[in-house]
């Protein structure tokens, strides 16, 4: 059953970023993004991970995406009128293939033994993974959870210096 | 495990069902006298003038901008919110801290204006 | 869930970076309460902060205090370079006032990204786990990627700026995978306990999954650092970001991204040393012929450096390929000493270039040697340390990072090295013989020389050539330094 609909959904995100390349018009290929967003949600589900998956749904099909389209409507782009460039396409199959196979070696290969953290499925099931994720960015990485807010700081600044019309 | 999610995904079925449902049978069922004036884009009764795909300004990407840097600080607070009571003084300093952080960077861009229409 | 038990907090370490993003946020508030055109004060201020942080940065010398549950260390490694780092932002910020008025773009904004800028990479250089190393990254980067487009009004700064952020996040996404990929392998993301699964478990070249996450992660420190082939960003952001910023950029974060690099290569990824220190030769090699070979071609002075700047990157990777102390030592050095020869260099280019980015051209810089004799000896010091002269500082840093790779065996890696070295004296002295032997073009108004330039030109003299008479006590910070690793 649960194969099955991982098969269903991986099926629909393949094809939503397929579309995501292909569709002529910006916002359609926007729109495709978000489908993908949203398959990538169900993984996070699936994988017992739900606070990822509301982050996902929130931050990126969300906001990220408000973003995207607000860029494609700020570029006023037309619906693409380029001829097909070839060698660029066969050069980026030629990437992708690369990387696929890459991947499938990285891990039919290391199947050795790998040291595993504290945590596994059943202890995240018992706990929960939200209040796992809150516990260690309490603790083992409480200094990156404070760099993250002068990372964020500094994107206000940038983003203000960059896009305000008169500073 | 996954079957506490299968009313999230019967609401999800449903509701798209729904949609496409309603739409297929409005244009199967409903009838259709064509005209010029009734085919022209809906503008809430004026008169439709240039294309509706116009340049946007760039004032709402600035704070489209803002507004995910701010989702993102929010996104942090729930793990914090789950874990309010065991983290207790500690956490609400730490939070505090990363709150009156991105405070800073709130007035500054009120102060100077950014999220005034100029 | 039990209670959790909340980490033993020890300040110490960062309280510089503490210092300074205080003072860099009061400097922002300040710079939209306080109504002034000038922005001279801010100036100031940051960099009697600056001044500041280093001494409390240098007090804490010899000392090795692990902190946040061991996410981050203060350690005599951390501290050689975040004194670099703050002596880079230090001569940045006495050059940047002038230049910016004089480009219309002071905005106070400045000096408050300076600062965040040397936050994120003290982080880099004190961070033991990769989620420090990787956001003081980002905090270095997403300033420096601001910086470089500040001049709003110039298109070229505007280029440099997307250039710099759209490849600057591609390389980002490198590093990320990298990074998760060695979490795969190790289980963790604390440096020290990567170094010991890897070792328990022997995790070699033969684990996949840990030679990808280093190459990954090598991958993305080479493009921050500007190695043949990731360079391709490097002379045009170069060229468009504002000078002083262009001075910055090229010796702090090349040194954060050394600090980084250095630090997880050798305590992360010692059992994969084999691997990298052979991948380095090869990227070694490259950066220095093609940084070299390409600057022979340019006239834009910003150019020139900038291909400069990639070639003296393709030094310090020959120390980094040898991984052994002379040669990890001889970076510190090197990286020191490029900081003062090159933002010196920087600074005699703002005093020569004229508003609206022009006048940087090899011709512009006919007769100075005649009109402004000082400015061109210090030019002229600064030229013979960038292209390894003795006795200046650029000749002793090369000298340790040849020795390295000679004690290493590399000997065709160095004897390339210097091959190389003799070939960059071509577009240097091209320079001095404009500024010497040519007439010049036309009669330049001369902007007048302020207090905090000249300061600027007098402390990175002075540091170019102390280092180069008297190296000694510095290689034996830098010495002290490696010793930790």
């Amino acid at each position: 059953m649960e194969t099955l609909f991982f098969a269903i959904i991986t099926l629909v995100a393949v094809v939503s970023a397929i579309l995501v390349i292909t569709c002529k018009n910006p916002i359609n290929s926007a729109l495709s993004l978000i489908l993908t967003f949203f398959c990538l949600a169900t993984y996070y589900v699936m994988l017992d991970a739900p606070f990822m998956a509301a982050v996902q749904v929130m931050v990126y099909a969300g906001a990220i995406m408000v973003l995207i389209v607000f860029v494609i409507m700020l570029l006023n782009v037309r619906v693409d009128a380029h001829k097909k460039q070839t060698h660029k396409v066969a050069l980026g199959c030629i990437i992708g293939l690369f990387t696929l196979i890459n991947t499938a070696f990285l891990i039919f290969k290391s199947r050795a033994a790998m040291p595993m953290g504290p945590y596994n499925g059943s202890i995240i099931k018992q706990i929960g993974h939200t209040e796992l994720i809150g516990k260690e960015m309490f603790t083992t990485f409480l200094l990156p959870f404070e760099i993250t807010s002068i990372l964020l700081l500094v994107a206000i600044i940038g983003a203000v210096i960059l896009a305000k019309k008169k500073i | 495990m996954l079957g506490a999610y299968l009313p999230i995904l019967l609401l999800v079925i449903v509701a798209i069902a729904f949609g496409l449902v309603s739409l297929t049978f409005s244009s199967l069922i409903g009838p259709k006298k064509k005209s010029a004036l009734k085919l022209s884009p809906y503008e809430s009764g004026c008169e439709p003038v240039g294309t509706a795909r116009d340049r946007f300004s760039i004032k709402f990407y600035l704070i489209a901008m803002l507004f995910i840097l701010f989702d993102i600080e929010a996104v942090f607070l729930y793990p914090w919110a789950i874990l309010y009571k065991k983290l207790g003084v500690f956490g609400l300093v730490e939070m505090g801290l990363f709150i009156v952080i991105l405070f800073v960077g709130y007035i500054y861009v009120w102060k100077k204006g950014a999220l005034e229409w100029e | 869930m039990d209670m959790i038990t909340i980490p033993a907090v020890n300040l110490t370490p960062i309280l510089p970076e503490i210092i300074l993003s205080v003072l860099a946020m009061a400097l922002l508030l300040i710079n939209v309460f306080v109504q002034s055109s000038k922005k001279t004060y801010l100036s100031y201020i940051s960099f009697i902060g600056v001044v500041g942080t280093a001494v409390l940065v240098g007090s804490g010398w010899g000392t090795h205090i692990e902190s946040f549950s061991g996410a981050v260390v203060q350690d005599n490694f951390a501290t050689f370079f975040k004194m670099i780092f703050l002596l880079a932002a230090g001569l940045a910020i006495l050059i940047a006032d002038q230049y910016m008025e004089r480009e219309d773009c002071n905005h106070g904004e400045l000096y408050p990204l300076i600062l965040f800028t040397v936050v994120g990479m003290m982080l880099m250089a004190a961070g033991t786990d990769l989620m420090t190393i990787f956001l003081g990254l980002e905090v270095m980067s997403v300033s420096l990627y601001v910086l470089a487009g500040f001049n709003r009004a110039n298109t070229k700064s505007n280029e440099a700026g997307l250039k710099y952020f759209l490849l600057g996040a591609f390389s980002t996404g490198f590093l990320l995978y990298g990074m998760a990929l060695t979490y795969g392998a190790t289980g963790s993301t604390r440096i020290s306990v990567i170094a010991t699964q890897a070792g328990q478990m022997g995790m070699s070249s033969g684990n996949i999954l840990f030679l990808a996450g280093m190459l990954l992660i090598l991958t993305g420190f080479c493009f921050k650092i500007a190695v043949v082939p990731f360079h391709m960003w490097t002379p045009d952001v170069y060229e468009g970001a504002p000078t002083p910023m262009t001075a910055f950029m090229s010796a702090g974060p090349k040194a954060a991204g050394f600090a980084a690099a250095l630090r997880l290569l050798l305590i992360a990824f010692p059992t994969l040393q084999a691997d990298w220190s052979q991948l380095l030769w090869v990227l070694a090699v490259l950066t220095m012929t093609v940084g070299n070979i390409t600057a022979l071609r340019q006239d834009n002075i910003k150019r020139i450096l900038a291909y400069s700047s990639i070639a003296h990157a393709g030094y310090a990777l020959v120390g980094m390929a040898a991984g052994n102390s002379t040669g990890t030592a001889g970076i510190l050095f090197y990286m020191l000493s490029y900081t003062f020869m090159n933002i010196g260099a920087f600074a005699v280019i703002i005093l020569v270039g004229k508003k609206g980015e022009s006048n940087g051209n090899v011709q512009d810089f006919a007769g100075l040697g005649f009109k402004h004799p000082m400015l061109a000896v210090a030019m002229t010091i600064f030229l013979f340390s960038l292209s390894g002269m003795p006795p200046t500082a650029g000749f002793i840093g090369k000298f340790y990072l040849f020795s390295g790779a000679i004690q290493k065996g590399y000997i065709w890696l160095a004897v390339i090295g210097v091959l190389n070295s003799a070939a960059s004296v071509y577009y240097y002295l091209r320079v001095m013989v404009y500024m010497y032997m040519k007439d010049p073009t036309e009669d330049f108004a001369w902007t007048k020389v302020s207090a905090p330039i000249a300061l600027c030109l007098v402390l990175s003299v002075a540091g170019t050539m102390v280092l180069g008479i008297v190296p000694s006590i510095i290689l034996q910070y830098a010495q002290e330094a490696i010793k930790l690793i």
